[in-house]
């Protein structure tokens, strides 16, 4: 086995920054590292894939949307607000 | 005809023209848009439906008596949003559950395990591996072949939900508003009146935990 590289992330370190690394947020060198590591390593490629179908699935949640009830109320809030003012 | 993204100040001085007119159907449109976001954002606060939407209609009340005093120094939106922050806050204080407004900085600043548990690696004094160590030791699998598919359906929403749920207040807040609604962090750390490192940290764990959650799914169902 080849030894790693003295700066290379080692997998449980790279779990804990790839939200940093989805927001962009990581400094240029920790980038290339990160980057790096994903190169040569399928198991964290597979995690930061992970990440990246939750983060999709999250978006994905349907809509909440307002009952006619509470919107009519509202209306009528906002309508008496303007008879008064 | 409505933008009030807040990115376009033009366009969200019309809305605040509009409702300080008191234009009805601009305020029909704002409440339709807004409220779902509204709603999610109170079930992160309080985990009572029922509480929740009295929340976002006290919201919507000081929204119709406040807007004429609106000055425009932030978005219509980042002001909706905050009112109901300040509210869901208010009533968890009340209520005595949280202490509000330092509650998320204590809740980053507090410990929570791992993205992913340390005995899924190598540890440093393993008998054979040990220049693996911090290595993958328990990876994670594959979803499958089209993941996406799976993750759209009902039951796997549902899991989503309740994951969520599941979430320590602050976590829950800002995966609601980053990944849920899709806001960009400036907004979100504008609305919840934290740092861009705070909720970063709030969001990692957050969504560690959701992935925790399907990957267990996942090796449920392939098992």
């Amino acid at each position: 086995m080849t030894a790693m590289p003295a700066d290379e992330l080692t997998c449980k370190e790279l779990v804990e920054l790839v939200t940093a690394y989805v927001e962009n947020a990581l400094p240029p060198n920790d980038r290339r590292r990160f980057e790096e590591h994903l190169a040569t390593c399928e198991f964290c490629t597979e995690y930061l894939r992970q990440i990246r179908l939750t983060i999709g699935a999250l978006g994905n949640l349907p809509d909440e949307s307002i009952s006619l009830e509470a919107l009519a109320e509202l209306q009528n809030a906002f309508r008496s607000f303007r008879s008064q003012g | 005809m409505l933008d009030d993204s807040g990115e376009n100040e033009s366009a969200d001085a019309d809305l605040v023209a509009a409702l300080q007119r008191r234009d009805e159907s601009v305020f029909t449109t704002v409440v339709r848009r807004y409220h779902g976001p509204l709603l999610r954002l109170a079930l992160a606060h309080h985990p009572s439906r029922a509480v929740a939407e009295e929340i976002v209609q006290e919201a919507w009340l000081a929204v119709v008596q406040g807007i004429d005093r609106f000055e425009r120094r932030s978005s219509f939106k980042t002001w909706l949003f905050r009112i109901l922050v300040n509210r869901a806050r208010t009533r968890a204080e009340r209520e005595g559950r949280t202490v509000p407004f330092s509650s998320l900085v204590s809740e980053v600043e507090s410990e929570d395990g791992p993205a992913v548990p340390a005995d899924r690696f190598v540890p440093t004094d393993h008998p054979e591996w040990a220049q693996w160590a911090g290595h993958w030791m328990v990876a994670p699998k594959s979803w499958g072949e089209s993941p996406e598919r799976a993750l759209i359906a009902r039951e796997t929403r549902a899991l989503i939900e309740a994951a969520i749920a599941a979430l320590p207040a602050g976590q829950r807040q800002v995966i609601t508003l980053r990944d849920v609604e899709g806001w960009p962090s400036e907004e979100v750390c504008n609305v919840l009146q934290i740092s861009e490192t705070n909720q970063r940290v709030l969001l990692h764990r957050a969504r560690s935990r959701v992935r925790a959650a399907l990957e267990r799914y996942f090796d449920a169902e392939s098992r």
